[in-house]
């Protein structure tokens, strides 16, 4: 109980002297994650639309790997990612690895399923609904799809925030492909691991609690925005 | 407008859950008018309807249009029993079929604000679709199959639910674009909407079409035993 006062303490110490550093890895945690969710969420959402839409032999194969792959283990990602941009790798050349894109690509591989299948499962009711109709309006798939994201918005919302909780709390694979190099690609969860290594419990917990607080902020946010839109009961 | 007709429905049956629950029919439908299907309920009216629009594919038989088949089903449009909204405003729903074609944008919301002034909802236009009362919604889903000008018009007892002043203002709609070339099948168990609305009549029972008549003869001498128990009221089992 008394390590989580000093660390509550510490947090709106480190929060009140602006500690440049500290905002520094917030923006840092921020970029890389949110910059993933939307790369993720722009292959995702579409594909699980593709999924409801769609009708063909192996579509139940499909979506079982993708849901299998909601569970994909972030270290082994971090892993494939590493040996794909070490200098020996196929992609070595881009000199990517110890970079923030690099974390960037470890994130998406890790997310994109995972927004697909919420996607896909939330498309898949609307569907049910619109089907007879967008049938007998003879649209063409395309039509289909963008339908469908654009009146599923709302649950999509969901599916992209899903995407976004567990990437920002992410650690094993940005680690990897990181290497937590500081003012280069220290991130919040990787500074958190450090200073829990480092002995340091205070600072590793104000940093726990502030990223807490910016995960919370960022679903806010999303949902006050979203809240303005005319037919709040869809 | 495209001519679709005749349509030629040939020893078609539908199958579901590994049951027949139609035909085999063969039937013909051409001519203009407002082919009307009567019938008990679960009779396979609206089966019948949705194999002709291409809702329901034919497990055995087949049929065909005057058009080639994809050409005929962009010249139809269908009204299904509960209006299915789209989540969006109601102008929004009844330019659909138009933007989802290519229309642009502004043509196409121009286009249902004429529409949403023929059918009395202007007021209701950027309000959500599912804010409208029963009657509402059914004007809303006319429009919106009517803004296409479809060739032929399928509706599967549109006005089941509404009262009086709702479903005169449908069979308004109706007459309205029967006068504009449009060929209208609807199924329906109001037999006074039957006489108001049929030029010919479908007596559909036990998913099998039981008799195809002109209105004036069907409703004065229907030839099969069941159509004479159902005109008199009885019920048919």
């Amino acid at each position: 109980m008394d390590d989580l006062w000093q660390g509550m303490l510490a947090a709106l110490r480190l929060i009140v002297a602006l500690d440049a550093d500290l905002f520094e890895i917030i923006g840092r945690s921020l970029y890389v994650t949110l910059t993933a969710t939307l790369i993720a969420s722009a292959i995702g959402l579409p594909l699980g639309a593709w999924l409801a839409v769609s009708r063909f032999r192996q579509r139940r194969v499909v979506i079982s790997l993708l849901n299998a792959l909601m569970g994909l283990p972030p270290v082994v990602v971090g892993l494939i990612v590493y040996l794909m941009f070490s200098r020996a790798g196929p992609l070595g050349v881009l000199g990517l690895l110890f970079t923030p894109t690099a974390m960037i690509i470890a994130q998406c591989i890790i997310i994109t399923p995972l927004i697909a299948s919420i996607a896909h499962q939330a498309l898949r009711d609307l569907w049910a609904e619109y089907h007879d109709l967008l049938i007998s309006i003879s649209t063409s798939r395309l039509t289909r799809i963008r339908t469908l994201l654009w009146d599923g918005r709302r649950a999509l919302l969901t599916a992209s925030l899903a995407g976004f909780g567990r990437a920002i709390g992410e650690v094993g694979a940005i680690l990897i492909v990181g290497g937590n190099i500081d003012h280069v690609t220290r991130v919040l969860t990787t500074a958190i691991a450090l200073e829990t290594s480092k002995g340091n419990l205070a600072m590793a917990l104000a940093l726990g609690l502030i990223l807490i607080a910016l995960a919370i902020g960022v679903n806010l946010a999303v949902h006050g925005l979203s809240r303005t839109e005319r037919t709040p009961r869809w | 407008m495209v001519d679709l007709l005749p349509l030629t429905v040939t020893d078609a049956s539908v199958r579901k859950g590994g049951r027949t629950i139609l035909g085999p029919v063969s039937l013909t439908l051409s001519g203009p008018g407002t082919t009307i299907l009567l019938g008990p309920n679960g009779a396979g009216k609206s089966t019948l309807l949705r194999l002709m629009h291409g809702l329901d594919r034919p497990a055995s038989g087949s049929f065909s249009w005057a058009a080639p088949r994809d050409i005929a089903h962009l010249h139809q449009a269908f009204v299904f029993q509960h209006a299915i909204l789209l989540r969006r405003s109601v102008l929004d729903n009844i330019a659909y079929p138009l933007i989802a074609h290519g229309t642009p944008r502004k043509a196409a919301r121009d286009a249902a604000c004429d529409w949403l002034d023929r059918i009395g909802l202007t007021a209701h236009a950027n309000r959500a679709a599912n804010t409208l009362s029963g009657g509402e919604r059914q004007k809303m889903a006319m429009a919106r199959a009517l803004i296409r000008e479809p060739s032929v018009l399928f509706l599967d007892e549109p006005c089941s639910n509404l009262d009086g002043q709702a479903t005169a203002e449908i069979e308004a709609l109706l007459q309205d674009a029967s006068a504009h070339g449009t060929r209208l099948v609807m199924a329906t168990h109001d037999l006074g909407q039957a006489r108001r609305l049929a030029t010919d009549v479908l007596f559909v029972h036990k998913g099998k079409v039981q008799e195809h008549a002109p209105a004036t003869s069907f409703f004065t001498g229907p030839a099969t035993q069941e159509a004479r128990a159902f005109l008199k009221g009885d019920i048919v089992l």
